[in-house]
């Protein structure tokens, strides 16, 4: 019940964050929540089933791309986009699974990298469709959503919410439902919990699906309420800001990601206004808390106040 | 039983948030209401400071550094001082998107100016149009004219890729030859080179034999080459980011001085000095250049005025640092832009953001600009409907070492019909 009430509240703030907030400070966190989503689906894998990824970025692009090819030449708008963007992402996720999974360890890592860095590369590709590294703006028609215009900066914040919300309560019940459980047994001991009969490969193969399809909601989520399809979001460095954003704000904790993200965020956006060394600040940051908070910062919240955090 | 007591104190959360966060923005309103008369006119600089744009960030900002002394020196802009506040984009259109909603909504800047990535620009426009935020960009990318973007984006202080490979193909079939392989960037600046280069040869009865698309992050070429069709007369090449010099190198190598006759566009040169070792096998090849980096003996005096002012030398280098060659090919454009800038806001009678409509308007109603101090770079014509301008195009040879001009495109050139009308959006 107090997670829940925790959970929730965070969701009453942000809710209440979008009556008060400054143009600025608004606009950022809706990109925060979208970029939080996807790092949320992140932490499914990594955090609760011990999966290293590091092709996140291609299932954030299958479902920018899915969604944004849609509205381009499909002439579909935002809503219908939106579902085909996240099934996309979900068609992807499984697909790789199917072919990853098959591997385990260092080698799991390698093999996701080399199919985001084949998609990306897919992307460049195909460029008469794509328009590759350059993209491609979204027309405003595209952005309209069952009547609401999606690049309005309110109607962003709330669907960004939404996005944010429905990720984060999925996660919370996931986490604490026997399925969620049987992840966390598998990333403590696969061995012990297929003794114990579970079929692991089918969890993994959920897990890495589930993953996969909130990382493309954020993804298509990310595309229409900025309004831009790019190349770039299927670069290496997507699928490594996701892994930072949960490190730092604490794997396997629900709420780490979001943490890990807004910390970030600010960050960069900080720094980068006082020198152009802006990354190496971030470094520095993220060398001093996995020494002095390894577990980051949910998680040491975790280890020193609150036991049962989920 | 919990439920009643969560809702009320959300509810009172809400309420104390809401009031604070009102009293707290009141000095803001205040600040805004009166910010009208002698202060500076803030123009947000979206920088490539970092990431594979970095070398043009860096001169874009001298170069916007001397138009802006000369500007505050001469009076400003309607008797204000220009102030730049620059924001490093990584050259990543995501990071630009942010640093545009930081300009319009953090730094309380006038206008946004100065991004040349077309992923950057693309990234971004939709966010300055919805921010509506005027957005100069010096980018050469047909994005603009092509109708992608909106009535917010213009770029008044440079050609664009389609203009520039129109003027210049005749050029290309009369005089080198008439069989072209292309090499360029895998990435939106380059899909302009290839989507205008193909109609503009064979308009002059020339043939495309091969286009060759490298990815921009790309560090090595070889690989590519051997794609070179064995009939090509004429080696069209363009590259960007980090690798030029190992591609240009590169080139070198595998034709040793045999191959066919090179037309390269200056981006493939850019900062990087022609007289590196192992260039010499460019001697005699073609350049277009948007402005000869080095000092031609009939060099206007509003070139050479220009030249002094952001401290460039003869050859192109800065004047501290003969090793720190210059983007001497674009950077005109943000000089030029800036003045642009400054001549929208006089005619307009800007005073702050409410006469931002008033400035495009303004802008868009920009004909013939004469070549003079502002335009040192030639004369130009703006077209107000495609938001995009036009200019002469500049083809150099290297003769001993040096870019030597050899040929000058006319303004009419370079024209071709218009894609959009921005002027029939609202804005």
């Amino acid at each position: 019940m107090k997670a829940l009430v925790l959970h929730l509240g965070l969701l009453a703030v942000l809710l209440a964050l979008h009556f008060v907030l400054p143009a600025y400070h608004h606009g950022n966190l809706a990109r925060i929540m979208v970029l939080a989503s996807f790092a949320m689906g992140y932490n499914i894998l990594f955090g609760y089933t011990g999966l290293l990824s590091l092709g996140h970025a291609l299932f954030f692009a299958a479902g920018m791309y899915g969604m944004g090819l849609s509205v381009q030449h499909l002439g579909l708008s935002a809503g219908p986009a939106l579902l085909l963007g996240v099934l996309s992402g979900a068609v992807v996720s499984g697909a790789l699974a199917l072919l990853a999974l098959r591997t385990s360890g260092v080698a799991f890592m390698i093999v996701t990298l080399m199919f985001a860095q084949a998609g990306y590369l897919t992307i460049l590709h195909f460029s008469e469709w794509t328009r590759g590294d350059e993209g491609f703006v979204l027309a405003l028609a595209g952005r309209m959503a069952w009547g609401v215009d999606l690049s309005d900066p309110n109607a962003r914040y709330i669907a960004a919410l939404m996005l944010f919300g429905i990720c984060l309560m999925l996660s919370l019940w996931l986490v604490r439902a026997p399925f969620g459980r049987v992840l966390v047994a598998i990333r403590e001991n696969e061995e012990r919990v297929r003794m114990l009969g579970y079929d692991t490969f089918a969890h993994k193969l959920a897990a890495l699906t589930i993953s996969g399809t909130m990382a493309a909601a954020a993804g298509a989520a990310y595309g229409i309420l900025f309004g831009y399809v790019g190349a770039s979001f299927a670069a290496v460095q997507y699928s490594i800001l996701p892994l930072l954003y949960v490190l730092l704000g604490g794997a396997g904790t629900v709420l780490g990601p979001f943490i890990g993200t807004l910390f970030m965020f600010y960050l960069i956006d900080l720094s980068s206004g006082i020198t152009t060394a802006y990354m190496l600040i971030a470094g520095i940051a993220l060398v001093l808390l996995t020494l002095f908070a390894p577990q980051g910062i949910m998680g040491e919240l975790r280890r020193r106040l609150w036991k049962g955090l989920p | 039983m919990t439920t009643p007591t969560k809702t009320a104190t959300r509810r009172g959360a809400l309420k104390t948030l809401a009031g604070g966060a009102a009293a707290a923005t009141l000095p803001l309103w205040a600040r805004y209401t009166h910010a009208q008369t002698a202060e500076p006119i803030r123009i947000g600089f979206q920088q490539h400071r970092t990431g594979i744009g970095a070398a043009y960030g860096r001169w874009y900002g001298r170069a916007t550094e001397a138009a802006v002394g000369l500007i505050n020196a001469g009076g400003g802009i309607n008797g204000r001082p220009i102030e730049i506040v620059a924001e490093d984009d990584g050259t990543d259109p995501k990071r630009g998107a942010e640093v545009v909603e930081k300009f319009a909504n953090q730094h309380g800047c006038h206008v946004g100016f100065g991004t040349l990535f077309s992923h950057v620009v693309i990234g971004s426009a939709p966010r300055a149009g919805e921010l509506k935020l005027p957005y100069f960009v010096v980018s050469e990318g047909t994005h603009v004219s092509s109708g992608m973007l909106n009535r917010y984006t213009l770029q008044p202080g440079i050609t664009d890729v389609r203009s520039q490979v129109i003027a210049m193909a005749p050029f290309i079939t009369d005089t080198l030859g008439k069989k072209v392989t292309m090499i360029f960037p895998d990435y939106g600046f380059g899909y302009d080179h290839r989507d205008a280069l193909a109609p503009a040869i064979e308009a002059q009865g020339g043939e495309v034999l091969a286009k060759i698309a490298i990815p921009p992050s790309e560090t090595s070429f070889t690989k590519y080459f051997p794609k070179i069709p064995r009939d090509t007369e004429v080696l069209y090449h363009v590259m960007v980011g980090p690798a030029v010099l190992t591609f240009v190198k590169e080139l070198g190598e595998f034709f040793g001085g045999q191959g066919p006759e090179l037309f390269g566009f200056i981006d493939s040169l850019e900062a990087v000095a022609i007289d590196s070792p192992g260039l010499d096998f460019l001697e005699g090849s073609h350049f277009w250049e948007g402005m000869c980096r080095h000092q031609q003996p009939d060099e206007s005096a509003h070139e050479t005025f220009y030249r002094e002012a952001v401290g460039v030398d003869a050859r192109g280098a800065s004047v501290n640092d003969p090793a720190d060659v210059s983007t001497y090919g674009h950077m005109f454009g943000c000089w030029e832009t800036l003045h642009v800038i400054k001549a929208g806001m006089e005619a307009a009678g800007y005073r702050g953001p409410q006469d931002r409509a008033a400035l495009i308007e303004a802008v868009e109603a920009m004909t013939d600009m004469p070549h003079s101090r502002e335009h040192p770079q030639g004369a130009k014509r703006f077209n107000g409907k495609t938001h995009q301008v036009f200019g002469h195009q500049y083809i150099s040879q290297v003769q001993n070492g040096t870019l030597t001009r050899v040929h000058t495109t006319a303004i009419e050139d370079s024209a071709y019909p218009d894609m959009v009308d921005y002027t029939t959006q609202a804005f």
